[in-house]
């Protein structure tokens, strides 16, 4: 049978247009791109974790659901302070109950942001953001600029569905509707397809920014800001008279931005420019988010606790300070001495000495397939498929929360979800704790 | 003035936060009461004697109350956070955010110091002899509005953000700054009297930023106004000739801050 407009777990697109086959021992996908596919072979791979295991005196062996739950419940409790890395390929139905687990042991919650788009994030918090659906863009943009990220390898259909060649109502001739605009260090495939490429200097993203908006006050930069960005003035002039003069202009920020010297003062500035570029024509802006649901544990946390990422229960109520309370930076300190991951291989993407740091301390992980981190897992509790085996909501890149339907079964008769792992979880931490 | 002896024990697996560390909490305490205080460490509250050795009581007030942490308390946080009076010396390094939030006494730390030192800070002297790193006296996250008031002096070099949003006081940093030296200020005085990397006085509407060094690279919203030489603020005074700029143009309608550059290190400008 073939399943419909089903919803892919990979990147932030969250693409909702694919079609599945699912067939004895192997999957026909239709719609998805490279990535998409790939995910979509978990499904029938032979890799797939299918057993929970425990380590003991340095051995891994398969144990049973319920043993496995006992020896998680256990050393969260045990744990002075846990750190929850709630991973963004997952629903936020599982992030909600992992962060109340954090919050009722006093631990700190985290998520994707915090190594990814994190800055954005807070950058957003120091300025306000003017955003739009993806909708609205593919609909009305006829001025595109991907900033910072090469959209064609990072978010493979972000450039044929929503940014660059879709036909939309007021962009009728697709591609030839629209000018493109890429500002980026490197010749990347998205500069290459673009009108014009803004090959500025590494790490001086700021600077140009702030170049520009000096413009677009009427003043003039000064001239060292040709050397430092290594633009001309007359290009960044250009650039501004280009978008003052288009109907919509649609700016997507990736990670050469937000993870640049500069941080979130880049995003910041990016995003006062936005605002002020509203004075003359329609602007917005919006990040390249990189998994399917790393925009909704900001949403999730902003919206229960309200802080978007690093979120501490440590005195009881929630407390959030980038640099003191997320992933990196408590690892770092060894601030944390137990960890939960979910749906994240997080050893493979810190810091060397923070992934020590947790291969050292105990740790719970809830993965699909093996990786580093199951490796480095005192307990691994297999994973259910979002989207494809379970039903819940994703946060899109642009914010828009998407309810996906599953086209099969949890391949567990011990659970249907992340979600219901981490509630049988919860009842067992909360029976040893209050015991 | 009645001194009271910190001394480090230990039990610092997990960093332990201790804003009761003031001489406003510790005045008309004796030892043993002091040793009492409770302090978070993960989850938890501890008393002060978990980490502590505590030798002598404290004043009948905190402007007569004198805490001498007697070694490095690196994994201690928030030692200081709004001290109204009385005086802590800290012969070491401490942890994150030294002296927050304070309104007025003394803080001096003979070591370094980790990020946010004086954040928020409203009154008083924070004086560091060593290395700090990132938010020197700056606003908390989201926050508009950094110090208002009273000094920080940094001897060594701090790193990021320094100053960011203050509106008031006057931080003095005798090393080099990186990124984003007092941003968004809109008020105060900064002077660092080394380099710069970038990005100094982005984002100002206000206040005034001195670098006695070298800016690598500069912020492209300021324009030069004028030269002047000996510059003098209050008790604070920089000689040589300086470059005087109006900024940042980036942000509309403003351009009420002042930097000075020096002009002998900054030639190309």
């Amino acid at each position: 049978m073939v399943y419909k407009n089903i919803i892919c777990p990979v990147c932030g697109g969250s693409c909702d247009d694919i079609q599945v086959e699912l067939k004895e021992g192997s999957i026909d996908v239709q719609n998805a791109c490279k990535m998409g596919n790939a995910k979509f072979q978990e499904i029938v791979s032979h890799h797939r974790i299918l057993k929970p295991t425990i380590r003991e005196n340095g051995k891994v062996k398969d144990v049973s659901w319920e043993e496995s739950l006992d020896r998680a419940a256990e050393i969260l409790v045990n744990a002075k302070r846990p750190l929850f890395f709630l991973g963004s390929e997952t629903s936020c139905e599982a992030q909600e109950v992992g962060m109340h687990i954090a919050e009722y042991l006093g631990g700190v919650a985290d998520s994707n942001a915090t190594i990814c788009h994190g800055p954005t994030v807070m950058g957003i918090q120091e300025s306000g953001m003017v955003g739009a659906t993806a909708g609205q863009a593919k609909n009305r943009a006829d001025m595109i600029v991907y900033w910072g990220v090469n959209a064609l390898e990072s978010m493979p259909r972000h450039m044929s569905k929503y940014g660059v060649f879709p036909r939309g109502y007021w962009t009728k001739r697709g591609r030839f509707d629209r000018k493109l605009v890429t500002v980026d260090p490197r010749v990347t495939p998205t500069a290459t397809a673009s009108d014009l490429h803004m090959q500025l200097n590494p790490n001086t993203d700021y600077e140009l920014l702030s170049a520009l908006f000096t413009i677009l006050n009427g003043k003039e930069p000064h001239p060292s800001v040709e050397d430092i960005t290594g633009i001309p003035l007359s290009v960044m002039k250009q650039t501004v008279e280009m978008m003052k003069e288009s109907n919509f202009v649609a700016i997507y920020v990736g990670l050469g931005v937000s993870s640049s010297y500069g941080k979130h003062r880049n995003i910041e500035i990016a995003l006062n420019f936005v605002k002020e570029m509203n004075n003359y024509t329609k602007c917005n802006i919006g990040a390249l988010r990189g998994h399917c649901n790393v925009a909704g544990f900001n949403q999730l946390a902003s919206y229960l606790y309200g802080y978007p990422f690093g979120v501490d229960f440590m005195k009881g109520y929630p407390r959030y300070n980038p640099g003191e309370t997320t992933t990196v930076d408590l690892l770092r300190e060894k601030d944390v001495d137990a960890a939960f991951v979910m749906s994240a291989d997080l050893v493979n993407h810190i810091p060397a000495d923070c992934a020590k740091y947790l291969a050292e301390i105990p740790m719970v992980c809830v993965d699909i397939a093996p990786c580093p981190t199951t490796t480095a897992s005192d307990v691994v509790l297999p994973g259910v498929i979002d989207a494809m085996e379970c039903d819940g909501t994703f946060y899109r890149l642009d914010n828009v929360p998407i309810h996906f339907e599953p086209f099969t079964d949890s391949p567990f008769s011990e659970t249907k979800s992340n979600e219901e792992t981490l509630k049988m979880l919860f009842e067992k931490i909360k029976a040893k704790k209050e015991a | 003035m009645a001194e009271v002896i910190l001394k480090p024990t230990g039990n610092f697996n997990l960093t332990v936060e201790g804003e009761v560390i003031t001489p406003d909490n510790f005045a008309g305490k004796n030892a043993q009461e002091i040793g009492q205080l409770l302090v978070w460490q993960g989850p938890q509250e501890y008393p002060l004697s978990n980490y502590f050795e505590v030798k002598g009581d404290g004043a009948a007030s905190a402007e007569k109350t004198s805490i001498i942490i007697d070694g490095d308390v690196t994994r201690v946080k928030r030692i200081g956070e709004g001290m109204t009076a009385g005086r802590i010396l800290v012969k070491g390094s401490t942890g994150m955010h030294v002296g927050a939030d304070m309104k007025g006494g003394e803080i001096i730390v003979e070591g370094d110091t980790d990020s946010w030192p004086g954040m928020e800070m409203k009154g008083g002297l924070l004086h560091i002899k060593g290395n700090t790193k990132d938010h020197v006296g700056s606003a908390y996250r989201g926050s508009w509005n950094g110090m208002t008031g009273g000094r920080i002096v940094i001897d060594g070099d701090a790193i990021n953000q320094v100053g960011g949003g203050i509106s008031g006081g006057e931080i003095i940093i005798g090393g080099n700054v990186k990124h984003f030296c007092g941003i968004r200020i809109n008020g105060g005085l900064i002077v660092v009297k080394g380099n710069a990397t970038r990005a100094v006085g982005a984002e100002m509407t206000g206040g005034t930023i001195v670098v006695g060094g070298t800016i690598e690279r500069f912020t492209p919203g300021f324009e030069l106004a004028e030269v002047e030489s000996d510059l003098k603020f209050n008790d604070i005074e920089c000689f040589g000739e300086y470059k005087k700029f109006t900024g940042d143009y980036a942000i509309p309608q403003k351009g009420k801050g002042t930097l000075y550059v020096s002009c002998t290190n900054n030639e190309c400008l």
